[in-house]
């Protein structure tokens, strides 16, 4: 062999081991060079970004993990155990959070709902299903099997809807309004792009109407101005007022979506449809609303999302929804003084429920994403 | 779709016939077996929810008063929970019977929303709390402060009256709710937290150092706070009215929870007898069952008994009675006789 320090490296004709790619080029230390230290601004923003995260990550845990109590029988206990949270609260309270005032034995008719809930969600959402079509009729029949077993009937125990609450509540009131304002919202936006004048200054006026006033408002005229509009001695449920009010009120922005959706369809679309001899609700099953629904998925489930999380508002006309059990908690003598724990532990069950409703989207726009890839 | 249709249908089912503005409000709530209350959602001891879910409190335990006179069963409480917006409508409109909901009886709530406030179970006033190294003693001292303050609340208004008159200023620092009070007032944000004085000490109680904080003698507003009815039907009025009566009496002449039933075999006393149903038809007059102040006291307790649970000095809220002594001890509290 000749000597390497002199003479440029080679390698003679014939077999050698792979060697591996130098150290900085690929794998985790190329990562982060490439990614965490790749230029003066981006080593700043490391730094700092690190130092912050110093600052928070350590106390976060601490509080939240390494000094929580979760065995305790009121603030007292718990603050002699440890300073962190103080999750004895939510965890003696779990039921009241989940069901509200639901009777306790009864709890298993919500969970069955639940149950059924995805049950019939199953064949909406995954399209491959087996017996899809028998099992579309289930999903159709679901609603009303609903509302008996939340409500009660037909032999099983009534329970009264005040006595629902908790984020059961929150979870009726969103899927309801979700459900019922995607095919109410697709109506008005094909209303909203009619020819007939009168069907279209309609839904123009209910749009613009209910854009045009927060959801509060709404929620308000459902919980006393319906009461003064209404005979003496005739009283609606409140529950279902909300319901019907927040309904309303997300059909509005559904409405709005989809119309967007139905805008970015080429007219040669329609005119085709049109010269296949199509009547106006085959080409829009068929042909338009297919494609618009597809462009409109991100802003419906944005819509959907802040609709779930509007719910809470109904804690200001009285109904007990998972903050209506946490304010009521926090009056508790015992446990007064624990908002951090209560909102966390909130926050916690809306941010599961609204992420898996947001990576649902990203996986539907994935798999609908046939020609448009760039 | 299918779901609208079963909105549709289950309104259609949900229509149902309501107690209404009617006059004969106890015929109706003897007949549906419950009396329908309205409460706070949540004043910590006033009105809270327990670990089992069941609503508790000073206010509750007037409904439950209320209930045991009626049924002789303080578990025939149906509460709606009302938020400051909703509790007029909902009494109004005939969704509950009775509001127990801290509510300051005001001359424009009687006549204008016309309703009736039927007594006082607690006497309120708007103060001032403030952290002790501030070094102030008295609310004359407070020029240029920041106080942190409700809005939307007669509070607010007492406020502007009080540094009006005195010729001083303060800046406001608006917040909504009691935690967020709580939240700021501790993080320094403002130097004076003002609200009713049992709703300062409440929060006090919470405070990890509460020593560090003090409350200053000054009441700036009456704020007498009690149950109310809709105006027009006086005999559903006098039941609650004098359930809360018998609560007072009761504890005026010595009777409890726990010697009531001695009470009633053994006691000489004629105001006591004919308070536990032993002799006269008091009971009767109010179209109530002859034991009905005997299951009130007996089941829910006399007005001290009450206080002591829920606002006591020995609970977390720490309350003194202050003026809602009873008169003999120079307090407020006092109930007409019972005969």
């Amino acid at each position: 062999m000749t000597d390497t320090a002199t003479q440029p490296r080679s390698y003679e004709p014939g077999n050698h081991p792979d060697l591996p790619p130098p150290l900085l080029t690929s794998g985790p230390l190329a990562w982060v060079k490439h990614n965490l230290f790749g230029s003066p601004l981006n080593i700043a923003l490391t730094v700092i970004s690190l130092y912050l995260l110093y600052l928070i990550v350590p106390g976060l845990l601490n509080w939240a993990i390494f000094d929580a109590v979760i065995n305790a029988g009121s603030r007292e206990e718990c603050k002699a155990i440890a300073a962190g949270a103080c999750w004895a609260l939510p965890a003696i309270r779990f039921d009241q959070f989940l069901y509200g005032f639901y009777p306790d034995h009864l709890h298993w008719r919500i969970n069955l709902t639940a149950v059924l809930f995805f049950l019939a969600l199953l064949p909406v959402l995954w399209d491959n299903a087996p017996f899809r079509k028998q099992w579309l009729i289930y999903s159709c029949i679901f609603p009303v099997i609903a509302f008996f077993l939340v409500v009660g009937g037909l032999g099983m125990e009534e329970v009264e809807t005040t006595k629902i609450g908790g984020f059961a509540l929150n979870v009726i009131i969103g899927v309801t309004g979700i459900v019922a304002s995607l095919p109410l919202g697709i109506l008005l936006a094909l209303g909203r792009r009619s020819q007939m004048p009168i069907v279209r200054t309609l839904c123009v006026m209910f749009i613009e109407f209910i854009r045009g006033v927060p959801l509060i408002t709404l929620l308000f005229v459902a919980s006393t101005m319906l009461n003064y509009f209404l005979p003496p001695g005739t009283t609606f449920d409140l529950i279902l007022r909300v319901l019907i009010m927040v309904t309303l009120f997300s059909s509005a922005y559904i409405a709005e979506v989809v119309r967007g959706g139905l805008q970015a369809i080429p007219k040669g679309q329609l005119e085709a449809a049109d010269a296949m001899g199509l009547r106006y609700w085959q080409s829009m099953r068929l042909i338009v609303l297919p494609q618009a629904l597809k462009i409109s998925i991100p802003g419906i489930v944005n819509t959907f999302v802040g609709l779930f999380k509007d719910t809470t508002l109904v804690v200001i006309i009285g109904l007990t929804d998972v903050l209506g059990v946490g304010r009521a908690s926090l009056s508790d003598s015992k446990w007064q003084g624990l908002p951090e724990e209560v909102y966390v532990f909130t926050a916690i069950l809306f941010f599961v429920c609204c992420f898996s409703m947001a990576r649902y989207s990203t996986y539907l726009e994935k798999k609908l994403h046939t020609g448009h890839k760039r | 779709m299918s779901k609208l249709k079963v909105l549709l249908a289950a309104s259609a089912l949900t229509v149902v016939g309501a107690a209404g503005a009617n006059a004969a409000t106890l015929d109706d709530i003897k007949a549906k077996g419950f009396v329908q209350c309205g409460v706070s959602t949540g004043v910590p001891g006033f009105s809270f929810t327990d670990d089992a879910g069941n609503w508790q409190g000073f206010d509750p335990a007037v409904c439950q008063g209320v209930a045991a006179a009626i049924f002789g069963d303080t578990s025939k409480v149906k509460y709606t929970p009302t938020t400051g917006k909703t509790r007029f409508t909902a009494l109004a409109s005939g969704e509950i019977d009775m509001l127990a909901r801290n509510t300051t009886w005001t001359l424009s709530r009687d006549a204008d929303l016309g309703f009736t406030f039927v007594g006082v179970n607690y006497y309120d006033g708007q103060g001032f709390m403030v952290p002790k190294a501030l070094g102030v003693t008295s609310a004359k001292q407070l020029d240029g402060a920041s106080v942190c303050i409700q809005t939307g609340t007669t509070t607010e208004l007492n406020l502007a009256d009080y540094f009006r008159l005195n010729n001083m200023s303060y800046e406001p620092v608006p917040i909504e709710t009691n935690e967020e009070a709580r939240t700021n007032y501790l993080a320094g944000r403002c130097d004076v937290y003002t609200t009713d004085a049992s709703g300062l000490a409440a929060s006090r109680a919470a405070f990890d150092n509460a020593a560090d904080h003090i409350i200053l003698p000054e009441i700036i507003s009456k704020e007498p706070l009690g149950p109310l009815v809709r105006e027009g039907d006086e005999p559903w009025g006098d039941v609650v009215r004098w359930t809360l009566n018998a609560m007072i009496t009761a504890e005026e002449y010595g009777v409890n929870s726990s010697n009531v039933d001695d009470m009633v075999a053994n006691s000489d006393n004629p105001e006591i007898r004919r308070l536990l149903g032993v002799e006269g038809n008091v009971g009767e007059m109010l179209g109530l069952d002859a034991k009905w102040g005997y299951n009130v006291i007996k089941q829910v307790g006399n007005y001290g008994e009450v206080f002591e649970k829920y606002i006591g000095s020995n609970t977390p809220i720490g309350l003194e009675r202050g003026i809602n002594a009873q008169y003999k001890d120079g307090g407020l509290i006092y109930s007409p006789p019972i005969r």
